[in-house]
């Protein structure tokens, strides 16, 4: 049999799991280095003020401390780069002020890092924290994305707060199209501000050497390459080579994880200055005033209608809130990676979406599981589930009418999908839900007092970022390709270096079976390596859900080469032609023979070269690929919330929620559902529970998991997820999609939709809580 | 400081403590077992669980000294001296029960002690048990798989 049938497409347990499950993970926080020192960073109270003066004498003295650095030490260091830019509709560029190290000379959000101090104990560097004397003169705050514009301004450069006005699509068209409609839907709502919390704080522990000069950061981080890249090139002018960075096993990122923080920033600097290594790991309630945060977003979408229920046209304003500073991706996800998903799964004809972002007294914004997808997808469901609830269309069957159903489909707004089967998801998915059964159990619910209501959301996403000439054309500062290496042993055995990062998505699983598959050999004679500067060549990193479609590929690239030469090299020893050798199962055969030589013999002759084709090859058997793809892949699906609403107390629990995804190809059944599990977890997380919230004042209200709702084993549901057949992916080899992010995109949608079509309603704004509920089904009675 | 003696994971232990040491630090930082996580400051995300005398408890939310006497077992005294995995452990691998790692010590040092105290659980049991602890990246499905598949082995 072929080999393929072995490890692809197979629920292959993990093999990482062994470390974790016995207490032998290393994560960044579990490294103590010789001769460590602590940093702990002394934080704004304020949202917004000005330092007048800043003493550190006492602190200084304390017992333990070492060293105190504050702004002014930083004043000569680059600032925190935003990694894209954004251009107004006039053309000119998006404002970006500074983002320091530390503090200069003003606070913009509470959190704000105002000094480090650096001791020989955590409670040591705690209590000169507590010494240090600041004078603040308050000004005012805003943390509402919609009062931004008349608020005193956080920056210089930006009286009104913008930082850009930005738009796409055919304005004109769009407005056109809307005076032939035969009926409009509008609707206004916030995409709650989220607060990532990967239960692994931010971490970091920097050391100098000053023997050989280099610097090694251990961070907790989702694409160490990147991080050293910014962090050297833009920040601390330190020669990229002289600078290791190790993100060693991460307890979840979410895109957290991704960014360029000025915590380790600052560490890295001070551990040259003080010539000890220092560890800093956040606490909790600083990574709530800290981490970046996600979405919040105010819009107001319309969609236009023909007497039929076709869309002709579709409007959005969006108000992003970006927080007090541009963090590393900030400006792309209301933009690039949201309003490029405006179509949906629709063919509508034209669609101009137009982006207000500000600045406000709030943690920086970023990218969080999604990313700007899960509030297209909110814009995009929730309006078209409203326009069928309007038009008195079952939501199924208008959607039907307007889905895309010949590919390749450009959409009026910049993308072009590949392949797709959106009747195929959606019908599977009403089966598995039991769509016919609902007016049962709708009036078996009515019988005791309860709104039973059902939701959809038939979503798509557009990751596997990116093709880096796609990315650049629209602002990116960085290429996004993946860069992978296949070392093979002499014995055969083989180490693969890959870009990517894993933080709980499997990749020594996943990319071990797709190495297996290629080369015919045991999982158990496969490596996978990741994260470490000092050892993979290079790499873009994991977020956007592209590894397996663009780190895979590049792994793949690099076994293509590995086997190209390998034949070569097979042929020598068989004395045959080069184009006769086949590779099989770990075999090298020359075809129509029964001549063959196992991988491992070539691997030997390769690094033995005894007898070996001199004039025509290097000895070795070691390649590496970069590979840059030439889309996005566009996993796609439909998913169907159906819950039962306590009318008296506005408490809804989800009966069932029923997900078919299609992600084309799949390697590991079980490591996707997973994924789509926790996505599933955060999208209803989003919907029914998470909030971070700000007063007036701009203080965190919701800054400990005794004000942020975390979903709890008991929030959540069992869920159905079906990965559907699929539609691989047309553009890379194995013709897989995206699925880290699928369940965060799509389920915020189906939930609301469902609470909506319970309680008779036009609106309800996340999260639903019982109070948000009960309100409304008041309300509406 | 405080003379602290103590069972981890079967052998015993003396050290000296500072009284306001949380147990947490004393197992991180003094004895460097490492596999039992912090992830908050609030005793609400279950990631520093271990079993004293038994019994589940977060650690980030006693002092060490309060330990005085008792048996301390951490994720690393779980598995057989010859590195057979205990069934919960077996169980969350098989289940695909966990993703990054970070919360799974806790989570699991919490099911077996679920486990023990309501060996016939019912789903909805496992996920009011398991309430004390936070995991963000499983969804918890998989989690309470393992919880029953482990509590029938």
């Amino acid at each position: 049999m072929n080999a393929r049938q072995n490890f692809i497409g197979q629920s292959v347990l993990r093999r990482e799991d062994g470390r974790f499950l016995t207490g032998r993970g290393q994560y960044t926080d579990d490294i103590v280095l010789p001769q460590q020192a602590y940093g702990v960073f002394l934080r704004s109270p304020h949202a917004h003020a000005r330092i007048t003066s800043i003493s550190t004498t006492a602190a200084e003295a304390a017992d333990g401390v070492v060293a105190i650095y504050t702004g002014e030490h930083f004043k000569a260091v680059g600032g925190l780069p935003c990694g894209w830019l954004i251009n107004n509709i006039d053309g000119t560029p998006m404002k970006e002020p500074r983002h320091p190290i530390l503090a200069d000379g003003k606070v913009r959000y509470v959190g704000d890092r105002v000094a480090l101090v650096v001791a020989d104990s955590i409670d040591q560097a705690k209590a000169a924290v507590a010494l240090i004397e600041v004078d603040y003169e308050v000004l005012g705050a805003v943390s509402d994305v919609a009062k931004a514009a008349g608020a005193p301004a956080l920056h210089d450069e930006s009286p009104d707060n913008r930082c850009y006005l930005w738009s796409i699509g055919d304005k004109d068209g769009t407005d056109e199209a809307f005076k032939t409609a035969a009926h409009v839907t509008t609707l206004t709502f916030r995409n709650n501000r989220l607060v990532p919390n990967a239960i692994e704080p931010r971490a970091a522990n920097a050391a100098y050497n000053p023997s050989s000069e280099e610097y090694t950061l251990y961070v907790a981080n989702q694409n160490p390459h990147v991080e050293r890249l910014l962090m050297c090139a833009f920040v601390l002018g330190i020669p990229e080579h002289k600078m290791r960075v190790v993100a060693p096993d991460v307890g979840g990122g979410f895109g957290s994880k991704i960014f360029l923080y000025g915590e380790e920033t600052a560490l890295v600097w001070a551990s040259k200055q003080v010539g000890r290594p220092i560890k800093w790991t956040a606490e909790r309630s600083e990574s709530f005033l800290s981490d970046a945060h996600g979405r919040d977003h105010l819009t107001t979408s319309e969609l236009a209608l023909d007497k039929d229920g076709k869309f002709l046209a579709m409007r959005v304003h969006t108000q992003a809130n970006l927080g007090a500073y541009l963090s590393t991706f900030s400006t792309a996800v209301p933009t690039i990676l949201y309003a490029t998903l405006m179509a949906g799964q629709y063919s509508t004809p034209k669609i101009c979406v137009t982006v207000d972002a500000v600045f406000t007294n709030t943690a920086p914004v970023d990218a969080y599981r999604g990313a700007g997808r899960p509030e297209a997808t909110y814009t995009v469901e929730r309006t078209v589930e409203t326009a069928a609830h309007e038009l008195g269309i079952d939501p199924a069957e208008l959607r039907r009418r307007n889905f895309i159903t010949t590919f390749p489909y450009a959409t009026p707004v910049g993308l072009t999908y590949d392949t797709g089967d959106y009747n195929a998801t959606l019908t599977r998915a009403l089966e598995l839900a039991d769509v016919a059964g609902f007016a049962a159990r709708k009036a078996a619910s009515a019988e005791q007092g309860m709104k039973r209501g059902l939701g959809y959301s038939c979503y798509i996403e557009a990751c596997g970022i990116a093709p880096s000439a796609v990315a650049g054309a629209l602002g990116a500062r960085a290429g996004l390709f993946e860069a992978g290496e296949v070392r093979v042993h002499p014995t055969g055995k083989v180490t693969v270096f890959t870009g990517s990062h894993s933080h709980g998505q499997g990749h020594e699983t996943t990319f071990a079976q797709v190495v297996a598959d290629k080369l015919g050999i045991p999982m158990e004679d496969i490596n996978i390596e990741h994260g470490d500067t000092g050892k993979v060549l290079f790499g873009m990193g994991t977020y956007g859900s592209r590894s397996l479609a663009v780190g895979g590929t590049a792994i793949v690239k690099a076994l293509d080469k590995v086997i190209a030469k390998g034949k070569k090299i097979a042929a020598h020893l068989m004395e045959a032609a080069d184009t006769d050798v086949v590779f099989e199962n770990g075999l090298f055969k020359v075809a129509g023979t029964d001549k063959s030589v196992p991988f491992a013999q070539v691997s030997l002759t390769a690094y033995v070269p005894h007898n070996f084709p001199h004039d025509k090859l290097e000895p070795g058997l070691n390649e590496n690929a970069f590979y840059d793809p030439s889309n996005f892949t566009y996993p796609a699906g439909s998913y169907v919330c159906e819950v039962e609403v306590d009318p008296a107390t506005g408490v809804t629990r989800i009966e069932r929620f029923t997900a078919v995804d299609d992600f084309g190809n799949v390697i590991n059944p079980m490591i996707v559902e997973g994924q789509v599990h926790g996505g599933l977890a955060q999208g209803i997380g989003q919907a029914m529970l998470e909030h971070g919230v700000y007063d007036d004042e701009g203080q965190l209200i919701s800054g400990s998991y005794m004000d942020y709702t975390m979903p709890r084993a008991d929030d959540i549901p069992h869920f159905t997820v079906e990965t559907a057949k699929g539609t691989p992916c047309t553009h890379n080899p194995l013709g897989v999609k995206g699925c880290g992010e699928a369940g965060a995109i799509g389920s915020p949608p189906a939930v609301i939709n469902a609470i909506c079509h319970a309680l008779g309603i036009k609106n309800l704004s996340m999260p639903a809580t019982p109070h948000v509920v009960w309100q409304a089904a008041r309300s509406a009675a | 400081m405080s003379m602290l003696t103590l069972t981890v994971n079967g052998k015993r232990v003396k050290r000296e403590v500072s009284p306001q040491t949380l147990l947490t630090d004393f197992i991180r930082e003094h004895l460097r077992l490492t596999g039992t996580h912090v992830g908050c400051d609030t005793a609400q995300c279950g990631a520093c669980t271990v079993h004293l005398d038994g019994h589940a408890v977060k650690a980030c939310n006693m002092l060490a000294v309060q330990a005085e006497g008792m048996a301390l077992t951490t994720i690393e005294g779980l598995a057989g001296a010859d590195g057979t995995m205990h069934p919960m452990q077996a169980a969350f691998n098989a289940c695909h029960g966990l993703q990054c790692g970070f919360c799974t010590p806790g989570m699991v040092m919490s099911a077996i002690d679920l486990v023990k105290h309501h060996p016939h659980a019912t789903e909805t049991q496992i996920r009011e048990g398991l309430e004390g602890n936070f995991c963000r990246c499983t969804g918890y499905q998989n989690i309470v798989r393992a919880v029953q598949q482990a509590a029938t082995a």
